[in-house]
């Protein structure tokens, strides 16, 4: 990696989810849309909300709270839905709310601190220092994936 | 593969090897038809001429030796005798092989050539065919203009060969239109005009020279090939034509081969020419030539040229010949894609539709109608769409016939391949993934169907075995049916085979089509020794799980002695089906309306308990697992199983069993979407679907959902009940 791309600027988008704030990387997230509801799947885990329709593609809603382990997110209209593609793949992460979009240079991103939940590692590639405290930015694929093995 | 110019040469030789079989198939059953000789000549001739151009070199000499044959089968001077006829079967098939290495860069291995090489040398008795030459030798019935007026070209002054040192040059292939001749032009003017660009040797065609009473004045029948050294451009020798540029056909192509005499004549013979055609036709200048001419020798003439023009040459010629109904190639991506847009458009307009019929204020009748409208356009869009996917099973079916002769030679028995239904057109991605299975399954009826040649003459059938292979619409489906006429399913052994292999318990009693149903067991082959054929141990359960992937069916049929069948029933697209929309738990789903046999509400008294969560439904007198699909799909159970809505399904794993919903709310076409390229799959669910609120519904698997009952027993999915209580007692 050159000197000119490790100061290179990021963008991220953050969202508050079960009271913390995520961020994934503005490339990754191809709309942001208002909830609506969603057919459950059969023998799914607890953070696959079930399928919803865009435009014609079945895309699953996973609910990033239930993800990481801080509880359901309550039903609530100002709920959104972040969909994201990752590897040919178009999910959607249903979130509190979206806060907004972070411009940082490669170097404000910390590394994961040596954290005890296995879980949180493995999906979290590191955190950002931001005003009101940090922002965990996910690693998408860690996410599905984990989730994907659940189900099987 | 990168290189689009040989990426079309490969499609447009799939369709010469189509219909090279197609001409072979019927030279095989037909009388002698020179039409047909020749058109499987041409589709040779045109993968050669196409291969040189690629500089595929083996495909070009295998390609050569058998046009070579097959010429000599035009012409009648080789009789065709069964053994040949199966040499040239064998070699389109050898022929087609190459086509694939080459496609893939591969090289087969030369032995496999030679055999058919020599095969094809039998053929013609005294090793006749010749070095090959990839420029072609063309025979093509032509005299050489000379000041006597006809003259064979051998005999023509050999000695002017010698004069020319120049190696550059072109072949000019020339035929005037009877235009040409209305706008006063004269072909010897035009070839005064090239004499003075260098040295040149004129050929008339005279073949199209109708007899004189017959002849038409007006309708030019002559054509000239004119080869010209020089050391001018071809624009210069363009210039010549400039004029009469439209009013004829003409194909100027670099002087190929220097090494067939190309008879350079002094110029004042070729001065001569242009006289000739005054003597053939001194009543009017206009040159005579029937328009249905014979294209082939004027093509033929034509493919001097280089060959890639050569292919096109041909191409022009088999349009001819056949007179196709105009195609277009178009990219299968961008098919996909209307199709998947128009999915949406029918999901949108039963949106509008639903949203229109609950907006109960105002009625505006003419709205209605207009929505209606739009919802047969839509409809109709549909299905065009789809056709555009369909494709007849032929080309399937045809590779079919190669594996049986295979099969047959393979295992010395004597098959033949009968078909029907051929047209029938199902879609482009069940064609293809049948391909595989299809052929396990004839392979498998000559292999273990039919009998060999002893045991067939031992019960009065004919030595030919025959294989039926036949296509069929029913009713929404497609039918496909592969037949053998062999001795039957001997159904002891199978059992035997199974309770040896441990497919099923030793005390297990099975009824016959239980025991017909153990074929499709993983790991079960009856071959007693392994051949290289069939009876690798994947077996029918490897074509049942190819067919179930395609929303298909396959089923059994046997009589002793008389055969075995093999029925496969496909959906007719694999990206709408007739479902029935259900609740469950809460919940819409479609269940696919080919499983369902029928619905019926029971009476409380054909329910019976049996353990402690199962149910049992007697229906006509026999007992039917009663299967809550809530349950197994995870969704809280429905309250109502004391008196509850049953489907009664067919399922593949258990046989008919009746599955619990909470209510039927329709019945209706839905538009297949895939779970898996966002998620994955899952357990119970084929797919999904979008219904007419834009919500998703899920597709059940009805299988799956049966299967379901008995995940955690370890049970061969393929035992139906009795076999399973027979192994719970084990």
């Amino acid at each position: 990696m050159s000197e000119d791309s490790v100061k290179s600027e990021v963008e991220f988008v953050t969202f508050s989810a079960g009271d913390q704030s995520f961020s994934i990387e503005i490339t990754q997230v191809r709309e942001i849309r208002r909830w609506s509801p969603v057919t459950a799947l059969p023998h799914a885990p607890n953070e696959v909300l079930g399928v919803m329709n865009l435009r014609g593609s079945v895309i699953p809603i996973y609910d990033l709270a239930a993800r990481f382990g801080l509880g359901q997110t309550p039903e609530n209209p100002r709920n959104v839905i972040v969909v994201a593609m990752h590897g040919g793949q178009t999910v959607g992460l249903l979130v509190e709310a979206v806060s907004e979009i972070l411009s940082v240079s490669r170097d404000q991103i910390q590394e994961t601190p040596d954290i005890r939940s296995e879980m949180a590692r493995q999906s979290i590639t590191g955190v950002i220092p931001i005003e009101t405290g940090m922002t965990r930015v996910i690693d998408l694929g860690a996410v599905l994936h984990q989730a994907g093995r659940t189900l099987q | 593969m990168g290189n689009p110019i040989l990426d079309t040469f490969f499609e447009e030789t799939e369709e010469l090897l189509e219909s090279l079989a197609e001409g072979l198939e019927s030279m095989q059953g037909a009388e002698f038809d020179k039409e047909i000789v020749n058109s499987v000549f041409r589709a040779v001739h045109s993968i050669k001429g196409g291969a040189g151009a690629f500089k595929l070199n083996a495909l070009v000499s295998f390609a050569h030796s058998f046009e070579t044959v097959l010429d000599e089968v035009r012409s009648e001077t080789l009789e065709l005798t069964p053994q040949v006829m199966h040499t040239l079967i064998r070699s389109a098939d050898h022929l087609t092989d190459l086509v694939d290495a080459a496609r893939s860069g591969r090289t087969m291995p030369e032995d496999v050539s030679a055999g058919f090489l020599s095969a094809l040398e039998a053929c013609l008795g005294e090793g006749k065919i010749e070095a090959v030459d990839a420029w072609d030798n063309f025979e093509f019935a032509a005299v050489t203009l000379d000041i006597a007026p006809i003259e064979e070209p051998g005999e023509a002054a050999p000695e002017a060969e010698a004069a020319s040192g120049s190696q550059a040059g072109f072949t000019i292939a020339f035929k005037p239109h009877a235009t040409l001749y209305a706008n006063g032009h004269e072909p010897a003017l035009l070839f005064a005009a090239l004499a003075d660009l260098g040295q040149m040797t004129t050929t008339v065609d005279l073949s199209r020279l109708p007899e004189w009473d017959d002849l038409d004045p007006t309708v030019p029948h002559l054509s000239w090939t004119i080869a010209l050294r020089t050391d001018e451009s071809e624009i210069a020798v363009q210039e010549v034509f400039e004029f009469v540029h439209g009013l004829c056909d003409l194909v100027i192509s670099p002087l190929a081969d220097p090494t067939p005499p190309p008879k350079v004549e002094p110029v004042p013979v070729v001065k001569a020419a242009p006289v000739a055609p005054v003597a053939a036709a001194p009543v009017a200048a206009p040159e005579p030539s029937a328009p249905k001419a014979e294209a082939p020798t004027m093509s033929d003439r034509a493919a001097a040229a280089v060959a890639a023009l050569k292919v096109k040459a041909d191409k022009a010629e088999d349009a001819e010949a056949k007179a196709p109904k105009a195609t277009l190639r178009v990219d299968l991506d961008r098919v996909d894609r209307l199709i998947n847009a128009v999915g949406e458009l029918i999901i949108n307009q039963a949106m509008i539709a639903q949203r229109l019929q609950d907006m109960t204020t105002t009625r505006d009748d003419d709205l209605v109608m207009h929505i209606e409208d739009y919802r047969l356009l839509a409809r109709d869009i549909q299905e065009g769409v789809m056709a555009i996917r369909a494709q007849p099973v032929k080309s399937l079916f045809q590779r079919m016939s190669r594996i049986v002769r295979e099969a047959a030679d393979a295992t010395g028995k004597a098959a033949e391949l009968v078909t029907s239904g051929e047209g029938t057109e199902v879609d482009k991605t069940v064609v293809e993934r049948l391909a595989d299975p299809l052929t396990h399954m004839i392979r498998n009826a000559v292999d273990h169907g039919l009998e060999n040649r002893e045991a067939r003459a031992a019960s009065g059938k004919p030595a030919m075995g025959t294989i039926k292979l036949s296509a069929s619409h029913r009713s929404g489906s497609v039918i496909i049916t592969v037949r053998d006429d062999g001795a039957g399913l001997n159904r002891p052994k199978i059992l035997e085979i199974a309770k040896r292999k441990n497919l099923v318990p030793a005390d297990a009693e099975l009824s016959d089509s239980e025991i017909d149903q153990l074929l499709f067991m993983p790991g079960f082959s009856t071959a007693a020794t392994v051949s290289n054929l069939s009876g690798r141990g994947v077996g029918l359960d490897v074509v049942r799980n190819a067919v179930t992937a395609l929303g298909g069916r396959i089923s059994i049929a046997t009589t002793p002695g008389q055969g075995t069948e093999f029925t496969i029933m496909l959906p007719l697209t694999l990206a709408v089906m007739d479902g029935m929309v259900v609740t469950v738990g809460g919940q819409t789903l479609v269940v696919p309306i080919t499983s369902i046999i029928e619905t019926i509400r029971p009476q409380p008294s054909d329910l019976h308990r049996i353990g402690t969560d199962e149910t049992l439904l007697s229906i006509r007198g026999r007992m039917i697992p009663v299967v809550d699909v809530a349950r197994s799909l995870g969704f809280p159970s429905p309250d109502n199983l004391a008196a509850p809505l049953l489907l009664l399904v067919e399922s593949e794993s258990l046989g008919e069993c009746a599955l619990v919903v909470d209510g039927v709310q329709d019945q209706r076409q839905v538009v297949i979407k895939s779970l898996e390229s966002n998620f994955g799959s899952v357990p119970g669910v084929s797919a999904a679907t979008v219904l007419g609120d834009g919500r998703i519904a899920l597709i059940l698997d009805p299988d799956a959902v049966a299967g379901g009952r008995t995940a955690g027993m370890h049970m061969p999915n393929i035992l139906s009940n009795a076999g399973r209580t027979a192994y719970a007692n084990v």
